[in-house]
């Protein structure tokens, strides 16, 4: 079991023949992903590490079954290939793309949701189900298959905690990179929530940072859950009005301080780490709570 | 991306939304001819201009053209005023609140409101201020502002005013790409005209090349922010005096965690995000030893990140603008071993966790 990615996954790639797009296929591949298409307007009838490449995602859905698609495509034109991708029928809509304007943002995932797409990003890591499929940019290497859930925020951050939690012998199940910016497809709380739902997850990590409110909804949704979850934080010593890379890492008006979020983690059970690397160890210590 | 509250009216009035005359002046002399009588007020981007003495009044053209002359070159917070902008005064009767955000948990811009605007509108009490979703696939409508009005309990000639500016705030906030648009105070004025007293807006920086004549406006960055920001590179200046580089926005804070965590502060937030090219991180490099640090920490985590192009990057860095400086680098990627020997040859600590690599260079500030 996992969350939103599995076996069944058949992905398709959009802005395939780009720099990043081929990288990443031949690395999803590596990873044993069933990557089926590529799209590139234009292109269409050429391959990338023998994956058929098509004009269109209606073509690359009729001609492969695809049923889930990255987006690679620059943020001018990242809307667009949503929208397209979403009307070519997929259910797992994954956009690493960074720097798409938020108003874009605010019309896609009313629109994905309107359709039962379920959407990860923008400017994330994407997703990946450990030993089974990956839909993302995130190391392969780092991964290995357990019973921890991740949900994180972050890129490179995660990178560290599911590194130090492999290498402390804890495993993953499914690592969910839901991205930075202020309109994200799949919040913090729901992920969660998925994560409450699959059975093979025995405790979710959550890699939350300043700015914003998601992990203050996301603890409210730990206290209900049976499950243990485990979280840190990150900008603890960031200062208020100052943008920091992240377009959601801003702390504004006394907003999405880190100091309300550790302390909305604490007040639902949440054991938070105050370094990447006590998370392993908080694990090992146990859930605070029952 | 922030705007001097004379943009923002010049803007306002693009879409209609009544502001009140202004002329905007670098010089006292260009205050010839002042709206009568006029509030003169420090153009910058930082709040609390008012106690530091950024707005005066002036009943005559002499008046305002003095109050400009105390104003310009003062300093406000770290910047020095450059412009002033002197505004019509308005008769006020009443002073609303209006803006239109972003609620980030709902996905959906959010309409505020409150009768009771001027102050902080945070201080005011949460059941008097209206608050209404706009759903954003369909946009502001008719619903919507009939909900306001009654919110609000205005009378019918006020309510209609107050309705057709939130209709025109909606379509500049998608127009433009807003992240905010805020009135406040909304004005009722003793004639019965409502007129914006205050424009505040920001837009998505995210959303710049779709309004190329944003692209030249001033911002509040440091000069050094600024050479970064024209090479492309993430940096902030910080309190602290350790300087730090990492991969990720995520990751860069946790390192000033952690370095704060081992009783050190980092000076300096500088995301070298996905890149491994050496001319790249060379340049970052010559950024952050402008900001003059006491020690570098690097901390690189990447996946696919080449470490040893990094540590070459780096050895040219410190080749090129030597300095003396100590730095400490972490870095994890493909080619560990051999990044691990350049910066060796190079001088440079290497450490193999930030944890680890926070303790050294919390140790090595100061030259100890």
């Amino acid at each position: 079991m996992s969350v939103l990615l599995d076996a069944g996954t058949r992905l398709m790639v959009q802005g395939v023949t780009g720099h990043q797009g081929m990288f990443h296929t031949k690395a999803m591949l590596d990873y044993g992903t069933k990557v089926v298409a590529g799209t590139s307007p234009g292109k269409g009838g050429t391959d990338v590490h023998g994956v058929p490449v098509f004009d269109s995602c209606q073509e690359a859905a009729d001609a492969t079954g695809a049923n889930a698609s990255i987006v690679f495509v620059p943020a001018p034109f990242a809307k667009d290939a949503a929208v397209e991708a979403i009307e070519a029928g997929v259910k797992l809509l994954v956009i690493i793309t960074e720097r798409i304007p938020f108003h874009d943002a605010l019309d896609v995932m009313p629109y994905a949701r309107a359709k039962g797409v379920a959407v990860i990003g923008p400017n994330c890591p994407g997703i990946i189900t450990a030993g089974v499929a990956k839909a993302g940019i995130m190391p392969n290497h780092i991964f290995t298959p357990g019973p921890y859930g991740v949900v994180s925020r972050s890129g490179t951050l995660t990178y560290e905690i599911v590194d130090a939690m492999t290498k402390a012998g804890l495993g993953q199940t499914t690592c969910i990179g839901i991205g930075g910016d202020p309109i994200i497809g799949t919040s913090m709380a729901e992920a969660l929530e998925r994560f409450d739902r699959d059975p093979a997850t025995k405790a979710v990590v959550l890699v939350g940072e300043i700015g914003g409110t998601a992990e203050e909804e996301a603890a409210a949704r730990a206290k209900r859950m049976r499950k243990p979850v485990y979280a840190y934080v990150a900008g603890r010593t960031a200062p208020p009005g100052k943008r920091m890379g992240h377009a959601g890492a801003i702390i504004s008006q006394g907003m999405g301080t880190a100091e309300s979020k550790v302390k909305a983690f604490a007040d639902a059970g949440v054991a938070v780490g105050r370094y990447p690397r006590e998370i392993p160890e908080l694990i090992r210590k146990g859930p605070t709570t029952g | 991306m922030k705007f001097y509250e004379y943009k923002a009216h010049e803007i306002f009035r693009k879409y209609g939304i009544p502001v009140p005359r202004g002329v905007l002046a670098a010089t006292p002399e260009e205050l010839a001819d002042p709206p009568l009588p006029c509030v003169v007020k420090a153009q910058v981007l930082v709040g609390g201009r008012g106690k530091a003495g950024g707005i005066k009044f002036g009943k005559t053209a002499e008046e305002a053209r003095a109050a400009a002359a105390a104003i310009l070159g003062m300093r406000i917070g770290p910047y020095t005023v450059r412009q002033v902008y002197a505004q019509e005064m308005l008769d006020i009767a009443q002073e609303l609140y209006l803006s239109i955000t972003i609620d980030r948990s709902a996905r959906a811009p959010l309409l505020m409101a409150s009768a009771t605007g001027g102050m902080d509108i945070e201080s005011a009490p949460r059941d008097k201020i209206v608050r209404i979703h706009i759903p954003p696939l369909v946009g502001l409508q008719p619903y919507i502002l009939r909900n306001l009005a009654k919110g609000l309990g205005l009378p019918k000639e006020v309510a209609t005013q107050v309705s057709e500016i939130a209709r025109k705030m909606y379509a500049l906030f998608r127009g433009e790409d807003a992240e905010l648009v805020e009135i406040n105070p909304l004005a009722v004025l003793k004639d019965g005209h409502v007129v914006a007293g205050d424009a505040k807006l920001v837009v998505d920086d995210n959303a710049e090349y779709r309004h190329k004549d944003y692209a030249d406006l001033p911002q509040d960055r440091t000069p050094l922010e600024e050479e970064a920001h024209d090479k492309g590179i993430t940096f902030i200046q910080l309190d602290g005096d350790i300087g730090v580089i990492a991969n990720g926005a995520g990751l860069t804070m946790a390192t000033l965690d952690v370095l704060n965590l081992k009783g050190g502060r980092g000076g300096t937030f500088l995301d070298l995000g996905g890149t491994d090219d050496p001319e790249k991180v060379k340049q970052a490099f010559e950024i952050l030893l402008k900001a003059k640090p006491s020690v570098i920490f690097l901390n690189i985590f990447g996946g696919i990140t080449k470490a040893d192009t990094v540590a070459i990057g780096m050895e040219e860095a410190l080749k090129a603008f030597g300095s003396g400086v100590p730095v400490v680098a972490r870095i994890k990627g493909v080619n560990e071993a051999k990044a691990k020997e350049i910066l060796a040859d190079a001088g440079m600590h290497s450490v193999e966790t930030m944890e680890e690599g926070a303790e050294v260079a919390v140790k090595l500030r100061g030259g100890a």
